[in-house]
């Protein structure tokens, strides 16, 4: 029997319904490996007598209601993007602008799962406000790499890429604006999934682009990423006006068609000048399996992938602008000690409670949305926005899901862009296409490049194709085994 | 439509109008609208901008902005779009409101009304009509309260995200009087429809007029905002004391400088409270939160079906089946009450412009002047009826009738018949009676019958004077007339 760790999330809940193990027991475990692991700085809050208390409900469930009766998840334990408010956690954000605050209310995506009957580990570290591609940005603590320690997690669900790739957790929630779940699940050799935008409820997720966040799993495999995205997933009408009205899927059952005749579009633009050799020739190896499955490769077009930088880089710090003036300290989160008059207070209270990158983003926001350039950028990018999503639909004429790389490389150097934010934003390239769209999309590990450092295939599918999506994944696993890999050192007992 | 001027000025007037509506929650959140809580209680996670909260909108508050614009004759949009207006202020708690900017959910409509000059017998009436813009719905602000905290303010967030529909003018009004009674019109028109409750005092309907001056024909001047004028006595004396204002700075050589001003009064001035020099710059954007607002021609159409009839097709109505004129009709749907009044007293008493008359003659004037609400009358519309009957049917004279109605006002519960005969009203309607006094006026009045004859008018009404004395006012003045000119040989 593997070690409970090394379990993937659908082989524990059969462990957990077949009594094999107890939700108590899981959860002591994997609490005692976070805390051994503490130094990776995936976790920022743990509340072990919380943890405990739910596992032992869901065992007093399994117990009543043994196999059938229970939730699909009962006893899993998983950890949350501290982007999602919770109420038995403090919710920070990344931020020192929320440090101890505490929701009096849970996310929807954290409600539904415990409606699933996950048992919640903790609160992951992110970027502040889930800005950045590094993690370097959270406020409180870095996160290294668990492949090398020297390393960046990616981000800005750098945290849950690590707690999911160092095994202190089965599974973890992230939350993609850019690329926040596909590119540190690409650096840290996990799979993930951003699915269709409005396809998970908003509620209770700190916002940050509100036109482009969306909530998803985090798990070694593609099988547990369709049992998560299930129980995640659904409407929510009356909490979030922009959750679609699409029935909650199982998405399990799509995970084992055939790949024959699977028309696979691959896009130019991401194999360009700025694509890595060693990025391209794992990605390269990718498609070849693909082909070896009976899926056929076809060459499309995406010709404004450049150009969702700069259309990304004024509708995100936009929106991100209006959505954290709420942090004024007023009403919640920090407010300068010392200050004058109101303005003051706000000033001080700002520029203590915000990062550096949090503060270029509302810089930017800001002067964009001003009077006299709004429609030079703001409205500009829009309408390319509306442009790139039309790329796509043209380009699934020809295609069934579009495959490339997730980011140009693989996870640099701590520190090595961290005085250079264009370079941050640059490396986004392959991943804000799609977010822009409003597409689903995945990351699906499928080899190692420089430094032994994992690469990650990106999946894209049309809107509601979060199935196939899953699907592909799916039977790649089936025929590798790079999602199965784990970093040197991760083996040993806590 | 050059209108009166001022020291040769001429007032050019436009209206912003918030109204809150009367839905029972917010518009983005669950919470109660209820007006008086104690702070801070009605106030939900979405409403204390909570991060991570999101709004929803609420359905009745776009039915009531969909009701407002077919009360209107507006368009309704048929895709508006919600914008986030940002600025920072404490009670203000997203840090941005929320509102329609660039596509409204009403869009353009008219507001017609008579404007009434002069008084008494001189009274003239001039229909006006202002054009609307727009009107489109937004959430209100918190409250900051700076009493009762020594050297701090606290915050209310009850009237957060409540849902208020802002009604804008073309700058149609060129007078003080006239802007006035286009409020009072407006006020009516969302009562009657029911998607204000009216109350100034607490708020739920706060004007904004935009005020300028210009020489004829010149292009409209700069104008200043004069804000939160409750009450339109308030409203009446900061636009004059605006419009004055004005024209001195004007004459003096001051230009006027673009700025939003506040009505005191306790002083009856206006002063500024901020320049256009400080005017932030709210960087509207379309609220990522929230979809397009799509109304389909079918809700349109369902919120019609429902509604109350309007007042203006409620006047056309009295025009055509009552023959009243367009004042008449426009008056007595001021409001649903007084409309309804006068349709029961109207079947009723089959006088329809009797009743027209009574209404807005001596019953109004009672209502007024003891502030009563119509349908608290102490004289019905049933009781009206009979006294027009009364009157029609000859029992009484007009001045009896008005007498009975005094008696009827004082004790309640009276009957028009009981009152008539208790005070011996009866019109003499006895032609032998009549005649008797009438010989004994002729005979009594040599001089008035020499003068009548020799042509001179006076005398017959002096004549007909003394008969109505010698009967003690019961006789018909009607009757006695031709009694009279028969006797005297016309």
């Amino acid at each position: 029997m593997t070690d409970l760790h090394d379990s993937t999330v659908a082989e524990l809940a059969a462990r957990l319904a077949l009594k094999e193990v107890s939700a108590v027991e899981l959860a002591r475990h994997f609490l005692q490996r976070a805390a051994a692991h503490d130094a990776l700085g995936a976790y920022l809050s743990i509340d072990e007598e919380v943890t405990l208390q739910q596992a032992r409900r869901a065992d007093e469930a399994l117990a009543a209601g043994g196999v059938g009766g229970v939730p699909a998840l009962c006893g899993v334990p998983i950890a949350h993007k501290d982007i999602f408010v919770t109420r038995d956690f403090p919710t920070t954000a990344g931020s020192r602008m929320l440090e101890g605050y505490r929701s009096p209310f849970d996310a929807t995506a954290v409600s539904n799962l415990a409606k699933a009957g996950v048992v919640t580990l903790g609160k992951l570290n992110c970027d502040e406000f889930a800005m950045g591609s590094s993690n370097e940005n959270s406020a409180f603590r870095r996160v290294l790499n668990p492949w090398d320690h020297a390393r960046i997690p990616g981000g800005s669900s750098g945290g849950s890429a690590v707690a999911v790739a160092a095994r202190l957790a089965p599974a973890a929630t992230g939350t993609d604006t850019g690329g926040s779940i596909r590119q540190p699940a690409s650096f840290c050799g996990i799979t993930g999934i951003k699915p269709t935008y409005g396809r998970a409820s908003r509620y209770g997720m700190v916002a940050f682009a509100s036109s482009l966040d969306q909530a998803g799993p985090m798990a070694r495999t593609a099988e547990d990423c369709a049992m998560l995205l299930s129980a995640l997933c659904g409407p929510d009408p009356d909490r979030d006006s922009t959750s679609l009205d699409v029935p909650a899927e199982d998405f399990t059952r799509s995970l084992s068609g055939s790949l024959e005749g699977l028309r696979i579009g691959i896009p130019r633009e991401f194999f360009g000048e700025g694509l890595a050799a060693d990025v391209r020739t794992a990605i390269d190896a990718a498609l070849k399996e693909y082909e070896k499955l009976g899926a056929k490769l076809v060459g499309i077009s995406l010709p404004r992938t450049e150009l969702s930088i700069p259309v990304y880089y004024i509708i995100a710090p936009a929106e991100a602008s209006s959505n954290l003036s709420r942090f004024d300290g007023v009403k919640f989160g920090h407010r300068a000690k010392q200050h004058g008059d109101l303005l003051d207070m706000y000033r001080k209270t700002r520029a203590e409670g915000f990062g550096d990158e949090v503060k270029r983003r509302i810089m930017i926001g800001t002067y964009v949305l001003s009077h006299g350039y709004y429609d030079a950028y703001y409205l500009q990018a829009q309408k390319v926005r509306r442009m790139i999503a039309d790329d796509f639909q043209q380009a699934f004429r020809q295609c069934d899901v579009i495959a490339g790389p997730v980011a140009p490389t693989v996870a640099w150097k701590i520190g090595e862009k961290s005085a250079d934010p264009v370079a941050n934003y640059l490396a986004d390239i392959f991943t804000l296409p799609g977010s822009l769209a409003g597409l689903p999309g995945m990351s699906v590990p499928c080899g190692f490049g420089e430094g032994g450092m994992p690469v990650g295939l990106q999946l894209m599918g049309n809107y509601f194709a979060e199935g196939r999506l899953l699907n592909v994944a799916h039977r790649f696993q089936q025929a590798t085994d790079f999602h199965a890999r784990k970093p040197q050192g991760m083996r040993a007992a806590p | 439509m050059t209108g009166k001027l001022i020291q040769g000025y001429e007032v050019v007037i436009g209206f912003e109008t918030h109204t809150q509506l009367s839905t029972r929650s917010k518009i983005f959140s669950r919470s109660p609208t209820a007006f008086g809580a104690e702070p801070n209680t009605q106030a939900s996670p979405v409403d204390l901008a909570l991060p991570g909260t999101l709004p929803v909108m609420n359905r009745g508050a776009v039915e009531r902005a969909i009701e407002f614009g077919l009360a209107v004759n507006a368009r309704i949009a048929p895709r508006s779009i919600f914008a986030r207006k940002n600025y920072f202020y404490p009670d203000l708690p997203k840090g941005y409101q929320i509102s329609q900017y660039e596509i409204p959910v009403v869009q353009g409509g008219v507001v017609e009304f008579f404007l009434e000059s002069g008084k008494g017998a001189d009274v003239t009436r001039e229909k006006k009509s202002v054009r609307l813009v727009r009107a489109h719905l937004e959430e209100d602000a918190g409250k900051s309260l700076h009493e009762d905290f020594v050297g701090r303010s606290g915050i209310d967030l009850n009237r957060a995200g409540t849902p208020l529909l802002e009604i804008v003018t073309e700058p149609d009004m060129r007078s003080s009087d006239e802007a006035v009674a286009y409020a009072k019109e407006l006020h009516k028109i969302v009562t009657w429809i029911g998607i204000c409750d009216g109350n100034m005092q607490e708020g739920s309907f706060r004007c904004d007029a935009n005020v300028s001056v210009r020489k004829p024909g010149a292009p409209l001047g700069t104008r200043r905002e004069i804000k939160n004028l409750n009450s339109f006595k308030f409203m009446q004396q900061a636009i004059d004391f605006e419009v004055r204002w004005q024209i001195e700075e004007i004459e003096d050589g001051r230009p006027i400088q673009q700025a939003t001003v506040l009505f005191d009064p306790d002083t009856g001035e206006t002063r500024a409270m901020r320049t256009k020099e400080d005017a932030a710059d709210y960087r509207y954007f379309p609220d990522p939160d929230l979809p397009p607002l799509v109304v389909a021609p079918e809700w349109v159409e369902q919120v019609r079906s429902h509604m109350a009839e309007l007042p203006r097709v409620m006047a056309a109505r009295f025009v055509k089946d009552y023959a009243l004129p367009e004042y008449d009709a426009t008056t007595l749907t001021q409001s649903k009450a007084m409309a309804a009044y006068f349709e029961a007293a109207a079947k009723a008493s089959g006088q329809p412009k009797m009743a027209s008359n009574w209404i807005m003659g001596e019953l109004s004037r009672r209502l007024n002047a003891g502030d009563i609400a119509i349908d608290a009358a102490p004289v019905g519309p049933d009781k009206l009826a009979t006294l027009i009957g009364r009157i029609a049917d000859g029992t009484i004279s007009n001045n009896a009738a008005r007498q009975v109605f005094d008696a009827l006002w004082g004790a309640e519960g009276s009957e028009v018949d009981a009152i008539i005969e208790a005070q011996g009203l009866r019109q003499m309607n006895d032609t032998g009676a009549l005649e008797k006094i009438i010989d004994e006026v002729i005979a009594a009045n040599p001089d008035n019958v020499a003068q009548f004859k020799a042509g001179k008018d006076k005398a017959f009404n002096a004549l007909i004077g003394q008969a109505m004395k010698a009967s003690k006012g019961k006789a018909n003045p009607t009757q006695v007339n031709d009694l009279l000119r028969r006797k005297l040989g016309q």
